[in-house]
């Protein structure tokens, strides 16, 4: 991997820590925080109070959210197609189309998978699909957002560009809020694996109340989102 | 452009817009629905289940990031250069444009798409891009409106177009972008939707401001509703991010923290639609994430404060919940301040980072009431700050004789024009308060320093002359009080 360049940080530096009235730190142990008021949101919750808080958050987010089991996946899927308009969709290259049993009625509906071998061509379809799948890595009970780590094959144009947005949600995926997901990336950081380029927290469809305070769903991003939980443990 | 709007003296623009009634009308409404929004997010949501610790986390938090700046920044470049990204340290606005100027000639780049970001509007950047030649286009419908609107400055740090109506805004974009539809927000919007799609396919740069950035992973964090920051870091093949340099946490852990008291006390959401964290790529076969990436780091006039009485102003993390509760902000709107930064943060910030010349008289626009500092989510002494800036400024720190002139001044326009006297026999009691004691000011601020230092002058009552007359008229009206 090619390292970056770094500009002007010594005298950069070297100012600050003159103005803190000291000489030039380069390490610090981080302190024990006295306070962490995170630690007991929700601390003792079991998974279905967390799906319960979920699909009321989400709701209030203005997405859509159905419940189902693994077996009626496939058609609560193709039900949702159908709602939102249907083909071109595009959806992420994610193992867990194929532990889920869904590659065949997703490739009978026309369901088109990222190929990053496509090229341009791949993200000019995005940009023209009608609806983005895609699976959630994580998924926060408290706010009804979705965690994404997006890599070459889980890109992130599949919940950006697409008029409207379905996610898949495997219940096991439910934690109660940022506060987990925070925590799941600093173990990876300290124990020095790469994170992903890309860690999207996806609360609903793109919104803007920036006309007198009118919300507005539907700015940049998708329209519309939709939730499909699937109890899988 | 840049961090100072418009020309005109601070009495000027306040007297302007205090004329202004849809302003008013505009700025009353939105500070009423954001503070309700917030409280109902903050200290009425039983399930955090005390607002104070939070506060007190955040506070925390940021005297430490603070207070080893120099290590956090250090780690911060070093992580973000270790995947392959670019970091550049700017000491001055001039330096950063210079730099992100170079890197976009050297791209060869004509169409520059932006997410919303306070530090650039700062550093004046997108004059300085169009200066070489660049269409720089702004994506956040707030700021979008106002570049359309001949480059319309944000009145608000949250809201930025909040002082136009539906009505204006269509006319804005019937006369410069031939739209021929309704005032209706949803077809505003989705006009708007319409022109900028196109925009970001073509776009060669995106640049982002930062919320955060974490020192322990070289992540840049964007917390947006609209999703305008994801496409401006997904589709162009060079990213830019400008970051105030004091807009960073240690690690994910203390992420957590700032960003739920951001996102509540903006806008009384739980979190945002989108919080993502970027940072440089490490597949280079990704079809879509940015090719190149930079990080600019700027200090223009923030290590003033540091070291000093007024550290605590860098902990800002640009939520607004004290423009949202101050009552001058509510009467003079926020063009007033000649600052993008406005309210109580914007009357604390703005002479730190520019100086007392330009921005010495926005801390006597305060009532001094506290509400900012009882507001402020990681605890800022704003109302106390806004105090040592007055008398910094009137015992002439770097600007001897202005301070007084200054006061002077402002005792000949307040007497002058009805609505500021108005206005200042109703801020007076309050304005002098942190220099009274016992009912007497013994040690007064400017031109009252003079007759302070021979003799006491008692300090404005609460009851100003024309409603003490009022009363004292009709009491004698009814035959009660004496003559």
């Amino acid at each position: 991997m090619k390292q970056g360049v770094i500009q002007n940080r010594e005298r950069f530096l070297n100012h600050l820590a003159e103005k803190l009235g000291r000489g030039r730190k380069t390490a610090v142990e981080k302190p024990e925080w006295t306070y962490q008021p995170q630690r007991e949101i929700f601390k003792r919750w079991s998974k279905e109070e967390l799906l319960n808080l979920f699909i009321k958050s989400a709701k209030a987010n203005h997405s859509e959210v159905y419940e189902t089991t693994a077996e009626e996946l496939p058609g609560q899927l193709v039900k949702t197609f159908e709602n939102f308009g249907g083909v071109p969709i595009v959806a992420s290259k994610d193992a867990r189309f194929a532990e889920f049993g869904l590659e065949s009625v997703l490739s009978e509906y026309g369901v088109s998978f990222w190929d990053i071998q496509k090229g341009s061509r791949q993200m000019d379809s995005a940009a023209a699909a009608n609806i983005g799948l895609s699976f959630s890595d994580l998924t926060l009970a408290e706010s009804g957002t979705a965690v994404f780590f997006n890599d070459k094959h889980k890109a992130r144009s599949i919940n950006l560009l697409p008029v409207s947005s379905i996610i898949i949600v495997p219940k096991s995926t439910l934690v109660p809020r940022i506060t987990q997901a925070c925590d799941f990336i600093n173990q990876r950081v300290q124990s020095g694996e790469p994170i992903e380029s890309y860690i999207n927290m996806v609360s609903g469809p793109s919104n803007s109340a920036d006309i007198e305070m009118n919300l507005v769903v539907g700015v940049h991003g998708p329209i519309k989102v939709c939730f499909i939980v699937v109890i899988d443990k | 452009m840049s961090m100072k709007i418009g020309n005109q003296p601070f009495f000027e623009r306040v007297e302007k817009n205090l004329k202004d009634p849809y302003m008013r009308q505009a700025m009353a409404s939105v500070q009423d629905r954001l503070r309700g929004r917030k409280l109902s997010a903050t200290v009425n949501d039983e399930s955090l289940v005390d607002w104070e610790m939070w506060r007190n986390a955040g506070e925390e938090i940021r005297t430490h990031t603070l207070n080893h700046l120099d290590v956090y920044l250090e780690q911060l470049s070093d992580n973000f250069a270790a995947r392959g990204g670019h970091v550049f340290f700017a000491e001055t606005a001039e330096e950063a444009r210079l730099y992100i100027q170079e890197l976009v000639k050297k791209k060869k780049a004509k169409n520059v798409v932006k997410a919303k970001s306070m530090v650039t509007e700062e550093i004046g950047l997108n004059e300085a891009l169009e200066d070489i030649g660049c269409q720089v286009l702004e994506t956040d419908l707030a700021e979008y409106i106002l570049q359309v609107d001949d480059h319309d400055r944000p009145s608000h740090i949250v809201v930025p177009a909040l002082h136009k109506n539906r009505e204006q805004i269509r006319d804005i974009f019937h006369e410069k972008m031939g739209y021929t539809k309704t005032e209706k927000p949803e077809e505003l919007t989705a006009f708007a939707r319409e022109q900028l799609r196109n925009s970001f396919l073509e776009a060669e740069v995106g640049i982002t401001g930062c919320n955060f950035a974490v020192a322990e992973s070289g992540s840049i964090v964007l917390v947006t509703n609209e999703g305008n920051a994801n496409m401006v870091t997904t589709i162009p093949d060079t990213v830019i991010t400008v970051m105030g340099m004091e807009r960073i946490v240690p690690s994910w852990e203390e992420l957590d923290i700032l960003v739920t008291l951001l996102c509540r006390s903006a806008i009384g959401q739980k979190l945002t639609t989108y919080i993502t964290g970027f940072s440089p790529e490490l597949e280079e076969d990704s079809l879509d994430s940015p090719k190149d990436y930079h990080l600019v780091i700027v200090d223009n006039g923030r290590s003033n404060a540091l070291g000093t009485e007024f550290q605590p102003v860098l902990h800002c993390i640009r939520c607004a919940a004290c423009v949202n509760v101050c009552p001058v902000y509510r009467h003079i709107g926020g063009h007033s301040y000649g600052s993008i930064y406005q309210g109580p943060i914007g009357a604390v910030l703005s002479p730190i980072l520019g100086g007392y010349e330009t921005y010495g008289e926005l801390p006597y626009a305060s009532s001094l009431c506290g509400a900012c500092t009882e507001t402020c989510p990681v605890k800022i002494p704003l109302h106390e700050l806004l105090i040592r800036h007055r008398e910094r400024y009137v015992n002439g720190v770097g600007h001897p004789k202005t301070g007084e002139k200054m006061m002077m001044g402002l005792f000949g326009i307040g007497a002058s024009t009805p609505t500021l006297f108005q206005m200042a026999t109703k801020m007076a009691p309050w304005m002098l308060g942190p220099f009274a004691e016992d009912g007497r000011v013994t040690k007064g601020p400017g031109p009252l320093k003079p007759w302070t230092e021979i003799r006491d002058l008692p300090a404005p009552s609460k009851d100003n002359f024309r409603k003490w007359f009022k009363q004292h008229k009709n009491s004698n009206s009814e035959g009660g009080a004496d003559s």
